[in-house]
């Protein structure tokens, strides 16, 4: 099908995104990568008057080591950055590679290429990748709107199905991650139908010795962190027995949420069989440690 | 509120000027104004990749991108590419492997394809099933695509033309 009829602009400064956004207010959508957006034209799901194309607005751009807010250094991912720049950027290789594990299971090549990462979180798909790797790595997502900026951590952003802490207004400028530590290790995975399809179940690990992170997409309306089964491990040495222990509990924590094809016991299995390979993949850099 | 905006594009190398409707896709421009119907247009929501064109040099959707927004940009389509280079050998082995029966999904599959030669000139067979997974085929099975573009990658490396090639833009 074709978009519905729409007004377009293309502002080349963010003041000038919070004033269209001040005037249109509902009726307006931000068009960054357009790759989810574009879909929901054509089909005439969403029929906003106005697009506003933010691809002009320079500081939404680009990755780089900042000081952060806490004073540390942080990596900083623009809201503009698309899929293919994440997965072939030096510093996300260098301090944050759960990020380059990821982005190659993120829709196919043409879609990397225009879809962004401010797109990804703003949108807030718990099936998607973006979301659940900022979950696992405990990052935090910069907004500006006219009043200024503020930050939120991962589990205060995403608040429900495609919900997020935005306000009216407001616009995701860029993700704030902490610099990967000398002995912390990553693993993703994700279990679809076929390459590039939305996964069933998939996994962000972050671990460090004695604590590991476990995000799940697909499971929840919005990212989920098993804060259950990561205590079991926390402030232990991991160990197969360790291992079987926590995914007992991810069995008894995890209460996915069915979809057309998946029933939940079969996507809290395939959670438990995601969760058992990640884990036993750092065993042996922590035994080593 | 349906006014049209100038837009000043490079299209395999010329340059236009043309006004289009905001809401006018990209691959709708390039067939619909400019005559260029070797981009197909399938699903038209970013699933089937048969309006995969190059913009600025890298493989998109044609059908999740805006005309307006390939203001001061350049497309580049399979009609501009044929004349040699990577594109030129694919379309050969394509034919030497039978790799198309209607041929509609075929210059998509040839974009997405060529941009693995150059980003992935080494890659496996699992790597090409994965990068062409991305461009639905209704008639052949798949098998003797990812035979043509295994052909076309091994041929390179042997002669070791694995360099980034881009057709008639070289």
């Amino acid at each position: 099908m074709k978009a519905p009829l729409f007004d377009y602009a293309k502002p080349r400064s963010l003041s000038e995104v919070f004033e269209l956004l001040a005037t249109w207010g509902d009726e307006a959508r931000l068009l960054a990568g357009g790759q989810t957006l574009l879909a929901t034209l054509n089909m005439r799901l969403s029929e906003p008057a106005m697009l506003i194309d933010i691809n002009g607005i320079a500081e939404l751009k680009g990755i780089s080591v900042q000081r952060g807010d806490s004073g540390g250094e942080v990596l900083r991912i623009g809201a503009l950055v698309t899929h293919s720049e994440v997965e072939a950027s030096e510093l996300v290789a260098r301090h944050a590679p759960l990020l380059a594990m990821a982005a190659p299971h993120i829709a196919h090549r043409a879609i990397r290429n225009l879809g962004t990462w401010g797109g990804s979180i703003a949108y807030a798909d718990p099936a998607a990748e973006w979301p659940t790797c900022l979950a696992a790595l405990e990052g935090v997502v910069v907004l500006r709107s006219a009043r200024g900026e503020r930050r939120l951590a991962a589990q205060d952003f995403f608040l429900d199905l495609y919900t997020t802490a935005l306000v009216e207004g407001e616009i995701v400028a860029a993700c704030e991650l902490p610099l990967r530590q000398p002995d912390e290790r990553f693993v993703f995975d994700e279990l679809a139908r076929r390459h590039g399809d939305y996964a069933i179940v998939g996994l962000a690990l972050a671990a460090r010795p004695g604590r590991v992170r476990l995000a799940f997409l697909g499971i929840g309306t919005t990212p989920v962190r098993a804060r259950r089964a990561e205590a079991v491990l926390d402030g232990q040495a991991l160990s197969p027995a360790l291992i079987e222990a926590a995914i007992a509990m991810l069995q008894a924590e995890l209460n996915p949420l069915a979809d057309l094809t998946n029933s939940s016991a079969t996507k809290r299995h395939l959670a438990c069989v995601l969760a058992r390979r990640a884990l036993t993949t750092i065993l042996p850099s922590t035994q080593a440690a | 509120m349906d006014d049209t905006r100038t837009i000043h594009v490079t299209v395999n190398g010329q340059t236009r000027h043309c006004a289009v409707a905001p809401r006018q896709h990209l691959v709708d421009f390039l067939r619909e104004d400019l005559g260029l119907t070797g981009s197909h247009l399938g699903c038209e929501h970013g699933v089937c990749g048969a309006c995969t064109v190059r913009l600025d040099g890298q493989v998109v959707r044609g059908c999740l991108v805006l005309a307006v927004q390939a203001d001061g940009r350049s497309v580049e389509t399979v009609e501009g590419l044929t004349e040699g280079g990577s594109m030129r050998d694919l379309q050969d082995a394509f034919v030497a492997r039978n790799a198309l029966q209607c041929g509609y999904c075929t210059s998509g599959m040839l974009m997405a394809a060529a941009e693995l030669i150059e980003v992935q000139p080494d890659a496996t067979r699992e790597q090409v099933r994965a990068w062409m997974s991305g461009n639905y085929c209704r008639c052949t099975g798949y098998q003797a695509i990812v035979d043509a573009v295994c052909d076309v990658l091994a041929k390179r490396l042997a002669a070791g033309t694995s360099e980034a090639t881009l057709g008639a833009r070289a």
